[in-house]
């Protein structure tokens, strides 16, 4: 009889860890903060499009090289913000993230994405565009999209972040960063970012620049709680 | 008696409940740190390579080129450009497969036989094809790609349709539409707009293919060859699939017009687009430019 209380509470116990896993997450705790810079960082050169007139006629100033954008209060954009550990690995969403080709510069400048996320890549331009990612863990492929063709769907199966360029305009240049989990950002201006949704443990937060590279800070949340984490990177003045 | 039972149930749903579980994680564990195989087996047509026979001919011929690890860092690497391949990394120019995917042995093993024009890979048509299939094998164990990943299914090269002046017209139409001479230059002389700025997956500056010289391509020399370049791309090159935006019969267009490209390689095309007026002007026109500043070509 003993043995069969023990086994009636162990399963009890598994069946409500079962629940638990079916119900929907509930209300954790935050991860928010800012991304800063400090000193100057490299002035970007303005991007000489001239071989590509079809784009460059949608410019009236020629556009600058997106490698570094600040914003207002010293602000980083562009940088990706996630948990890269202690949080559990969440199953892929079913949208798209969708990377496209415009004006022969990719918006966004950097695509951050879940693995096994369809990314829906675009060419809105008059002018063929080659795409070519070039990950290190991944495979690597390199596909031609003329104008008006359909959009390339693919999606990646590794972690990871990596260069994407068009050899066909080699001014174009931008990043994707196939992660593991749901909570991440990419910053805009203002170089806010807000990881929701954590459930009470210890994480590391990280936090990746394509130019000033990668810092990580741990937190710890319990309940409901918001926890303030920032970021300052050093900037390069080249 | 029945203690024992109601434990041994308990038991097996208990096992039940945790082995799917325990499973998926074993899985996700092993998928991240999938380790190379040491021992492969490459099958070409009849023949089965074996990677402990390969290795014995790696250390001999390849290593010094392509490293001890296969990373392409061996010791005259620094000296050789385009860099060795690097076979950690799996990423091979000349596939039958489609682009992003891995190759056939049967594509390695062709590779190493024809060596890669205008680079420092010589042909190793030299090796018995057992050797070669040996290698093919020893390659495979570099990479831990080999493990999980499946070669792609091949890309169908069609039967090449018959020979026309509009399948040569529409070709040219192609190549300015789809862009080609981007790179490869107006008139096909490897000299594009954006011929200067290419570059590798290794970052080496890289040169689109020069059809004015009428060189054999890197990976092959057929018609059906140059079909198979475009629609599988050349991986670790800026050189695209186009499989999803060419059909099989514009394909064969393209095909047909970057032959009479070669001005001075002797084709059927040629012969065909040099027959009509406006073909034998542009040849012409071309031949007498000849402002191709590489190796002298005899016509």
């Amino acid at each position: 009889m003993h043995i069969k209380h023990i086994c009636t509470a162990a399963l009890a116990t598994l069946a409500a860890s079962a629940l638990a896993i079916a119900e929907p997450k509930p209300a954790g705790g935050t991860v928010s903060g800012k991304v800063t810079y400090e000193g100057t960082p490299a002035k970007m050169k303005p991007i000489d499009m001239s071989k590509e007139p079809s784009c460059a006629k949608m410019y009236s100033t020629p556009p600058l090289a997106e490698t570094v954008v600040t914003g207002t209060g010293n602000s980083l954009e562009n940088v990706v913000v996630y948990i890269s550990a202690g949080a559990p690995d969440d199953p892929a969403p079913s949208t798209a993230a969708v990377f496209t080709q415009k004006g022969c510069r990719y918006i966004p400048h950097v695509l951050a994405l879940q693995v096994n996320q369809e990314i829906k890549i675009a060419n809105e331009d008059q002018t063929s565009h080659n795409i070519h990612p070039l990950p290190k863990l991944n495979r690597e492929w390199n596909k031609s999209q003329p104008p008006g063709t359909p959009p390339i769907t693919e999606k990646y199966d590794k972690s990871e972040i990596f260069p994407v360029k068009c050899n066909v305009h080699p001014w174009m240049h931008g990043n994707f960063a196939v992660l593991k989990n749901s909570h991440y950002a990419v910053t805009g201006d203002g170089g806010g970012f807000s990881l929701a949704n954590l459930p009470p443990g210890k994480y590391t937060v990280t936090a990746w620049h394509e130019a000033y590279g990668e810092q990580t800070q741990d937190v710890t949340i319990s309940g409901t709680e918001t926890k303030t984490v920032n970021f300052v990177f050093k900037a390069k003045p080249y | 008696m029945l203690n024992i039972k109601i434990s041994k149930i308990c038991l097996n749903v208990a096992v039940a409940l945790i082995l799917p579980a325990a499973i998926s994680a074993q899985q996700a564990d092993q998928a991240a740190a999938a380790k190379p195989n040491p021992h492969m087996e490459s099958h070409i047509g009849d023949l089965t390579g074996h990677s402990e026979a390969g290795a014995d001919l790696y250390y001999r011929y390849c290593w010094g080129c392509h490293g001890a690890r296969g990373n392409g860092d061996g010791e005259n690497a620094p000296w050789v450009t385009p860099t060795p391949r690097n076979f950690v990394t799996a990423t091979f120019k000349c596939r039958s497969t489609p682009t992003g995917t891995l190759p056939l042995d049967s594509d390695i093993y062709d590779a190493m036989t024809r060596g890669f024009i205008t680079t420092n890979m010589p042909s190793w048509a030299a090796l018995t094809s057992q050797n070669r299939a040996d290698l093919v094998a020893f390659i495979k164990t570099f990479s831990a790609r080999w493990v999980t990943d499946k070669a792609g299914d091949p890309v169908t090269v069609p039967p090449e349709p018959a020979l026309t002046l509009d399948s040569i017209k529409h070709g040219k139409t192609l190549f300015q539409k789809l862009e080609c001479w981007k790179c490869h230059g107006p008139e096909g002389r490897g000299d594009g707009p954006s011929a200067s700025t290419l570059t590798d997956s290794n970052d080496q500056p890289i040169k689109p293919y020069n059809f004015y010289t009428g060189y054999r391509f890197k990976c092959g020399t057929t018609n059906s060859d140059l079909y198979k370049i475009f629609m599988t791309g050349l991986d670790g090159t800026p050189m695209p699939s186009f499989a999803d935006v060419v059909k099989p019969e514009e394909a064969w267009d393209l095909v047909h017009y970057l032959r009479t490209l070669q001005i001075w390689h002797k084709s059927p095309e040629l012969t065909l687009w040099e027959g009509t007026p406006e073909g034998a002007a542009i040849v012409k026109a071309e031949r007498v430019r000849n402002t191709y500043t590489g190796n002298p070509i005899r016509p």
